[in-house]
């Protein structure tokens, strides 16, 4: 212990920060994002504040979230930047220190990945159903219900029962938890 | 001409009719696919988010179990999403040996061992570099000439690795739309986002992508895509932006090798027309 929320962050955003190392602040990536109207702070000043250890300012934002990896930024950046994969990593940081506002997502991701573990690939159903129950949001569902019963009909997705086999993949998830620590 | 096949998760669920005209398609075109045997999930966009080591495991585990098939050096894959994680991890592992050798740790759990001998391909690029055009347009006898379609390619296929078009200006469906005798829909949204997992997770976000591309398709009798993703995304929020824009945003989504397979002769029921989500009908009105 010991260790500020700040420490633990800059440790597992060292990496990003190495990735973006060279950033002159042109901010073409900035203009190249189909989602910065929903960010509320740019990629351009993201970069920044990540060069600066500004840790808490860019965890307090949403703007990583929204990225939805369209890999313009990255396509564009004249410093050849990996920009897309430096927001991964943001995000991945963000979930294995369950902020808040990442929840919605990191659950969506969690579930997609229990389903996977378990069955190799992914039931949708399942994998949605988790989701739903997780979040304890009743009127989320609500929202997907019409899509889903349209999916049902046309019989693309099938209803899944939990069942206690062993999963599919569990030893490789297992190994790769035990190598990243 | 023979490829090992990588169908995804997708395809085996929500995009089965992608899976059904893709093979359809490539037999039609002589070309042999050869299904990777107990393939798995390539972890989509949710591994990289989540993990980084895992993010290259579940997609190695499936280069790995192309390689011990050792029948074919290609892999086709459909799935836009598939596509770049697989082809991620074939190109990361020819530089960063480190990495790749963590990864075997991971598959040595499965006696699974990876050489990083395969090379992964998009359906698209087959289409347009390997499958001979002419096998298309002697097929279709100019039949979708009345038609003029817009060519959707989304993010995936085209970034961040420039393989087979243009990431910023892509073409390579001109020629497959034009040999089926329909005319390119002329717009500029080709290679714009369709918002991915957003629209599940960041509704607001995503609906906005989605909404932006719908309206500039106005005017266009279809939408092709090669992505189950965009698919999904394009078709399944048309009534809701259309409300919500006082807009008719009505317009008919097909993947790819369902527009050349109906080209080429196969009927409705052959590419699975039934299953698309878009309402289709005006579609086929002018097409058959
Ligand atoms: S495009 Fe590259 S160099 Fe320019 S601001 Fe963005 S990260 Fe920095
Ligand atoms: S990859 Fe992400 S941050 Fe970069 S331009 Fe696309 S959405 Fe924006």
């Amino acid at each position: 212990m010991g260790q500020t929320t700040n420490d633990r962050l800059l440790a597992m955003t060292e990496t990003a920060k190495e990735m973006v190392g060279t950033c002159i602040q042109c901010g073409t990536c900035t203009a190249s994002c189909p989602n910065t109207e929903f960010m509320d702070i740019t990629p351009r000043h993201m970069w920044r504040l990540l060069l600066t250890d500004h840790m808490d300012a860019i965890f307090s934002s949403k703007s990583f979230i929204m990225c939805s990896s369209c890999y313009y930024c990255t396509l564009r950046c004249p410093r050849g930047l990996e920009l897309t994969a430096a927001m991964s990593l943001l995000k991945q940081a963000a979930s294995k220190l369950e902020l808040k506002q990442f929840r919605r997502s990191s659950l969506f991701y969690k579930s997609f990945l229990d389903s996977v573990k378990k069955h190799g690939r992914v039931k949708e159903m399942e994998f949605m159903t988790q989701y739903f129950m997780a979040m304890k949001n009743p009127v989320l569902p609500f929202a997907y219900a019409v899509l889903g019963l349209k999916l049902l009909s046309k019989g693309k997705v099938h209803p899944e029962f939990p069942f206690g086999s062993k999963g599919k993949l569990t030893a490789l998830f297992n190994k790769v938890a035990e190598l990243e620590g | 001409m023979n490829y090992l096949y990588y169908p995804g998760c997708s395809l085996e669920g929500t995009s089965a009719e992608y899976d059904i005209s893709t093979r359809l398609l490539m037999a039609a075109a002589g070309v042999q696919l050869e299904e990777i045997e107990d393939w798995s999930c390539c972890g989509a966009t949710a591994a990289e988010s989540q993990s980084h080591l895992l993010s290259y495991v579940l997609p190695a585990r499936n280069l790995a179990l192309a390689e011990k098939m050792n029948r074919s050096k290609e892999i086709l894959v459909p799935c836009s999403a598939c596509y770049l994680n697989l082809k991620k991890t074939e190109a990361i592992i020819k530089k960063d040996k480190p990495l790749l050798k963590k990864i075997n740790t991971v598959l040595a759990e499965e006696d699974l061992v990876l050489k990083g001998e395969m090379k992964v391909r998009h359906l698209l690029d087959v289409l347009s570099n390997d499958v001979d055009i002419e096998k298309i347009k002697a097929g279709s006898h100019h039949k979708m000439k009345d038609l003029v379609v817009a060519p959707y390619y989304g993010c995936q296929c085209l970034r961040p690795f420039k393989i087979f078009d243009d990431p910023e200006d892509p073409h390579s469906m001109d020629a497959l739309i034009q040999a089926t005798g329909a005319s390119v829909f002329d717009w500029d949204m080709g290679g714009q986002c369709c918002g991915a997992s957003n629209t599940s997770t960041k509704p607001e976000a995503g609906m906005a992508l989605v909404g932006n591309i719908l309206k500039a398709a106005h005017g266009a009798d279809a939408i092709l895509t090669v992505c189950p993703m965009c698919q999904m995304n394009l078709e399944s929020n048309q009534k809701k932006i259309s409300h919500k824009e006082g807009l008719d945003l009505d317009i008919p989504v097909l993947f790819l090798p369902q527009f050349l397979g109906l080209a080429m002769g196969k009927t409705l029921t052959d590419v699975r027309l039934d299953l698309n989500l878009s309402n289709t009908r005006a579609f086929t009105e002018k097409a058959i």
